[in-house]
């Protein structure tokens, strides 16, 4: 079996890569050039609101790259979990930019399309017939916690993808998908190993991470071969170790012998990672247990109400010393204020310098610091309600005459003016849930276009 | 006794899903990996004390031969970016664990 190159510029589609490290790769004559674009890592606001978490223009320039190389060489380029969240109006996103490049580029091709976005109605049904696990603690979704989500995704598998390229799509883009698929679809397609296919593109979706010194924004390319895989830097800078590489198999995983994915897990109980003496790793001994049935992992959030924050400092010892009670009396006064009001909030106070960072996690005991920061965060059913609420709380605890004050100016340092700040509609993750399904390339609806003036 | 600091070269946290943290203590050399891992000087127990949560909190301690690691995960108090979250990534949990004594 002739080896397959596959190269991945970046760990996330618009974080870059050097172009150096990219034509080094495009020297390697690669078989497959490809990206992940996705993650549920910046929370829920992404997919609730159908907004990329990732920049315009980075991703601009990323594909500028990608599709000119690809489509003057006829290098297939597959792009997964587009717009970050990989729901419709994220991957709508992503085609935007690549119509722009196209035209920009004057480039022609085929691009085979594919949404990740799951028929709610479908849902509601897999959770009545006892379809649908939860993961973690998560209950079991009720019709009106599926309905909440304004988009509901689902990771594919290879399948979907692999229908796109057996039409011989020069260009693959498609929604929500396990961060491996858009690398192992098309080499599983041609006939490699579905295992090492999957654990290469397990290691290669995070581009140079594994490599050491490690790193999101650069190129790497994997060789797939008949019974092993070699993963390659491309940046003199950077090799992979046996070390690096083993020790990425932990990276935001829970148990790094057992990689759980559509369809089936990866099981690593037997891998060894080798180093080459060129300071390249081979990796051996990868493989998948199906499961039976086939499962994917659903995707959803759903919008909490409206938030408005306000940032401060305090740099006074004495309010420091009783800040704890201090913001449980303002709390108080507030709800007294507004007691007559129809203000319903969610008052949350993140004090930095305490517990800011860990929150109800942190149960160390420390002496008081010096200064403390404090962000007053403010949840309701409307803005308009959020900003009252904040308003009143930061203006409360301006001027509030607690035990022991001598600094009767004000309480507190604010950096800005405004003071108050809008966050929009915020959300929670409500589903993250496995389906079965009987067809894995069924629920996930493709299409076929022409961009550039391609039929 | 030596601090945990001195015998890991990594030691973090992140999300494993929106409900989920896991911790990462990978070690310098194979030697002290493969002591820490014989006398299971890191478990569940240790964890618990660390963080001063019930050891039942600590869902699992696996040791990845590989990688001289080990692994630990365990509940996040609020699902990420869910309202009064303080750590969406939770890339910012592994301060307990810097200040664990190992005796070794």
């Amino acid at each position: 079996m002739k080896p397959f190159k596959v190269l991945s510029p970046t760990a996330i589609l618009g974080y870059g890569f050097p172009e150096a490290s990219f034509l080094k790769g495009m020297e390697e004559k690669p078989d497959l050039i490809a990206v992940d674009a996705g993650s549920t890592d910046p929370g829920p606001y992404y997919l609730g609101s159908g907004k990329s978490f990732t920049d315009r223009v980075g991703v601009k320039r990323d594909l500028r790259y990608m599709l000119t190389h690809g489509v003057l060489n006829k290098i297939p380029v597959v792009i997964g979990s587009a717009g970050g969240s990989g729901a419709r109006p994220h991957v709508e996103w992503c085609r935007k930019i690549i119509e722009e490049i196209a035209l920009e580029e004057k480039l022609s091709f085929r691009m085979g399309i594919v949404y990740a976005d799951i028929d709610k109605a479908m849902v509601i049904e897999a959770v009545r017939a006892g379809q649908v696990t939860p993961l973690d603690d998560l209950p079991t979704p009720a019709p009106d916690d599926i309905n909440s989500c304004p988009h509901i995704v689902a990771q594919m598998g290879i399948e979907p993808v692999r229908a796109l390229l057996e039409e011989g799509v020069d260009v693959v883009l498609a929604g929500r998908a396990y961060d491996p698929v858009c690398f192992s679809a098309l080499p599983i397609m041609k006939g490699y190993d579905a295992a090492l296919a999957t654990h290469m593109g397990k290691i290669i979706e995070c581009a140079a991470i594994a490599a050491t010194p490690g790193s999101g924004a650069d190129a790497v390319l994997g060789v797939l071969h008949e019974k092993h895989f070699v993963l390659k830097a491309l940046n003199p800078m950077r090799k992979f170790t046996a070390l690096s590489t083993a020790a990425h198999s932990l990276y935001e995983k829970s148990d790094p012998y057992h990689l759980p994915g559509p369809g089936g897990a990866l099981d690593l109980s037997n891998v060894t990672f080798t180093e080459l003496e060129t300071g390249e790793v081979e990796v051996r001994g990868t493989k998948i247990i199906p499961t039976n049935p086939y499962r994917i992992k659903l995707e959803g959030s759903s919008p909490v109400g409206f938030r408005t924050i306000s940032i401060a400092g305090t740099r006074d010892p004495i309010m420091i010393a009783s800040l704890d009670i201090i913001l449980k009396e303002v709390k108080a006064r507030v709800d007294e204020l507004l007691a007559k009001e129809n203000t319903e909030a969610k008052v949350f106070f993140h004090v930095y310098g305490k517990n800011g960072v860990m929150g109800g996690l942190e149960k160390g005991v420390y002496p008081s610091p010096f200064e403390a920061g404090i962000v007053i965060e403010v949840l309701a059913q409307t803005q308009e309600a959020a900003d009252t609420v904040c308003s009143m709380t930061r203006s409360t605890l301006l001027h509030y005459g607690y035990e022991g004050r001598i600094a009767t100016a004000g309480n507190l340092a604010f950096p800005f003016s405004p003071s108050d700040i809008r966050m929009g509609e915020a959300y929670q993750f409500t589903l993250y849930h496995l389906m079965d399904v009987s067809d894995p390339a069924a629920p996930f609806k493709r299409e076929i276009v022409g961009v550039g003036g391609s039929k | 006794m030596k601090n945990l600091r001195e015998l890991a070269r990594v030691i973090r946290s992140k999300n494993s899903s929106p409900m989920k943290l896991t911790l990462d203590i990978i070690f310098k050399d194979r030697q002290t990996f493969e002591e820490v891992k014989a006398r299971n000087l890191i478990n569940k127990s240790l964890i618990a004390r660390a963080y001063q949560v019930p050891e039942t909190e600590i869902e699992k301690v696996i040791y990845f031969d590989p990688a001289l690691a080990v692994k630990i995960g365990m509940p996040r108090p609020v699902r990420s970016g869910s309202p009064g979250d303080t750590d969406v990534y939770g890339a910012q949990q592994h301060g307990p664990l810097l200040g664990i004594e190992l005796d070794i």
